[in-house]
């Protein structure tokens, strides 16, 4: 495992600029994720450090070498794909065995075995070793296409949404073992996702990125908190944070025009108060349950208190408990 | 529009009996989900209201009327797959047109229709653009409008969000459940995947090993399930299971858990002493220095509002949701007690929930 360092890249196709000057270091046996939708440049981010692109501008170091010319061999880095492509004639076993066997590695067949058969047991896929890949669920070709990863011990390990053609159920238990096997392995991972559980149950560090830019680095609980603009806040939490404008409530700090409240920023008591909403429904999604309130035709979403007992049309007061402030760009104001 | 009617359906493919006995209503204009794990037999059941398979026993009713041995396009049902099969040589307008061509109806009916499907999928710019060059959301509409287009009496989809990257999939549960709210019809959908089954049905049928285990509402199935299977597939994470021995009296408020009574929801049936399980919700886990289950702190998932803490106890790894607000250190002891009126118990050799008070809010229908 090893410190990658990617310095000031940026990467164009054609007339899309897919990233703009990138800094990130990502520290030995360090778990960072890359959050943002489709089309940030995460992936690409990914690929650039792979080799498998190269970077308009900028330099890539890992482990302290320049590697942003080499060829992607030579770079010893694993990389797991969205859509996990095994080897169909093979078996599990040997599917995993595969990138071990490459012949400039000559690793002897006994440690080939042990490791297939440990990576195999934390994925929970030894049962299926002799199967052919083309017999395996979806789910378990993706651990599959993990394991194969896994097996080796590269500099980094690169991953473009490995969970997010599993079920809900899988990807809940995966990312428990992934972040475990992280753990265990000291594995150096970067990550890539749009989906903000992976990134916030998983990660050290999350790195948000959005149009090619990356807006904030921190522990999930920094960016959580403290988001340095809107943008960031909205990214994280669910439900989605409220941007309410700041006049519906007194006592915001001058310069804010937008006032961003979470869940745990609000106050909800029966009754009304100095600021009153409506509540419209109780939304059960399964793992939680979602509080719609209509404050003055707005929109406001919290979680719902399982012991709450709101009912709609219920009359409640709102009060804010240390909210966010936003200017009129969206960038925080000190409260 | 249609209700559609199944009874004790079965299916056997050789000596592999894939579905057992199903039976469920889904009635006119009701947003049904097959839900349940791969090879539980949801697709062939879904298979088999369309035509598609012949069941080995049972009847399917459309409204009414017996279908169960008409021939598929005798059924005036719309089937939407998760691989999306569009004529490639066809542009958007005719693959959506397609199906209306070979009914024989005329070129300015058709079109009518092609572009009143495309108004209501949003996608009326792409009318005249080769099917080959679009995103998987749009190819994913093309084969909606090609389904929507015939009105039939009910729409049959068969996890066609399933080949979509997760964003997508978001979006279109919305733009589903949206689309169903305006035709109105009476869709059956299967998939896998609880947050779609959720978001989107009026009803769940949870599937297991070709067994409907519970037909209810996505409230109902989360609340109140009737069975172990479905207690552990729904929920993220799933129920915590608390495995005991004792029997229950009908009355009994309290069950006896280690050294400590438990207070459950009111026993509405008697058991014989037996081997029992606890179910709670992450949700529904309390944490106090009173708790009746102590236990160390393994860990915690920081999810913004609320942390997921694993706490290791004599009944296993039990999961409790927490105000992210409170801190907890790994190793610290703590103790658990759980909010009452929303325990579950289950019989561990069948999996059957026992009836309590808990199922008396239940919403029949």
């Amino acid at each position: 495992m090893a410190e990658v360092e990617i310095h000031a890249v940026s990467k164009a196709f054609g007339k899309t600029q897919a990233l703009s000057d990138l800094s990130l270091t990502v520290g030995n046996g360090e778990f960072v994720a890359l959050l943002g939708p489709t089309g940030a440049g995460k992936t690409t981010a990914l690929r650039l450090i792979a080799g498998l692109e190269q970077p308009d501008e900028g330099s890539i170091r890992i482990d302290g070498r320049d590697v942003t010319g080499d060829a992607p061999a030579d770079r010893d880095v694993a990389f797991v794909f969205q859509q996990y492509s095994l080897y169909p004639h093979l078996t599990v076993f040997d599917n995993m065995a595969f990138a071990l066997r490459a012949p400039t590695r000559r690793v002897p067949e006994a440690d080939i075995r042990a490791k297939v058969q440990e990576i195999a047991r934390l994925l929970q896929i030894e049962t299926k070793l002799n199967n052919k890949a083309t017999q395996l669920s979806g789910g378990q070709m993706q651990r599959v296409a993990i394991g194969r990863a896994l097996v080796r011990s590269p500099s980094i390990y690169l991953m473009d949404e490995p969970l997010s053609s599993l079920d809900a159920k899988l990807r809940g238990e995966l990312r428990l073992e992934l972040k475990r096997i992280q753990v265990e392995l000291g594995a150096t991972i970067l990550y890539v996702t749009h989906d903000q559980t992976e990134a916030m149950t998983m990660a050290s560090r999350i790195g948000v990125i959005e149009g090619g830019r990356l807006m904030q680095i921190g522990t999930p609980r920094e960016i959580y908190e403290n988001p340095i603009n809107a943008h960031v806040a909205a990214r994280l939490g669910q439900p989605v944070i409220n941007l309410l404008p700041a006049a519906l409530f007194a006592g915001a700090p001058t310069g804010a025009e937008t006032i961003g409240a979470r869940t745990e920023h609000l106050t909800i008591a029966r009754g009304s108060g100095d600021v009153s909403a409506t509540v419209k429904r109780v939304e059960h999604l399964g793992d939680q349950s979602h509080l719609h309130l209509d404050l003055a035709g707005r929109p406001v979403v919290t979680l719902a208190d399982p012991e709450g007992g709101f009912g709609a049309g219920d009359v409640v007061s709102l009060r804010l408990n240390k909210p966010l402030f936003f200017d009129a760009k969206g960038w925080r104001v000190a409260a | 529009m249609a209700q559609i009617r199944v009874e004790a359906l079965d299916k056997s493919f050789g000596s592999f009996h894939a579905v057992k006995s199903a039976s469920f209503t889904v009635e006119d204009g009701q947003f049904l989900c097959l839900l349940g794990p791969s090879g539980c037999g949801k697709t062939t059941t879904l298979r088999m209201i369309a035509g598609l398979e012949l069941p080995t026993a049972g009847t399917i009713r459309l409204d009414g009327e017996d279908v169960t041995m008409n021939r598929a396009s005798a059924r005036d049902i719309a089937f939407v797959f998760q691989l999306f099969a569009l004529y490639p040589h066809m542009n958007v307008r005719r693959n959506i047109g397609f199906p209306l061509k070979c009914e024989g109806i005329s070129a300015a009916e058709r079109d009518r229709r092609v572009v009143e499907a495309a108004r209501i999928l949003r996608i009326s710019h792409l009318l005249d653009r080769s099917v080959s060059g679009l995103a998987g959301g749009d190819r994913q509409r093309v084969a909606l409008g090609r389904a929507i287009v015939r009105k039939p009496k009910c729409f049959l989809m068969d996890e066609p969000l399933g080949a979509l990257d997760t964003e997508m999939r978001e979006a279109m549960i919305h733009e589903l459940r949206a689309l169903h709210d305006r035709l109105g019809a009476t869709t059956v959908y299967v998939t896998h995947d609880q947050l779609e089954a959720m978001a989107m049905a009026d009803r769940i049928a949870v599937m297991n090993n070709g067994v409907v285990e519970q037909v209810a509402s996505p409230r109902d199935i989360y609340d109140r399930p009737a069975s172990l299977f479905v207690a552990d597939f729904i929920g993220s994470p799933p129920m915590n299971f608390l495995p005991f021995r004792g029997g229950l009296q009908t009355g009994a408020e309290a069950i006896r858990l280690g050294e400590r009574d438990v207070a459950i929801p009111v026993a509405r049936e008697a058991m014989a002493e037996s081997e029992l399980v606890l179910g709670v919700r992450p949700e529904h886990v309390r944490f106090t220095d009173r708790g009746m289950v102590r236990g160390e702190v393994y860990g915690t998932e920081y999810l913004g509002t609320t942390q997921i803490v694993t706490v290791t106890t004599s009944y296993g790894a039990l999961k409790a949701r927490s105000p992210s607000s409170r801190s907890f250190r790994t190793g610290e002891t703590v103790g658990l007690d759980f909010r009452p009126d929303t325990l579950s118990i289950f019989e561990k050799a069948s999996g059957r929930a026992i009836r309590t008070a808990l199922h008396e809010g239940a919403a029949h229908g």
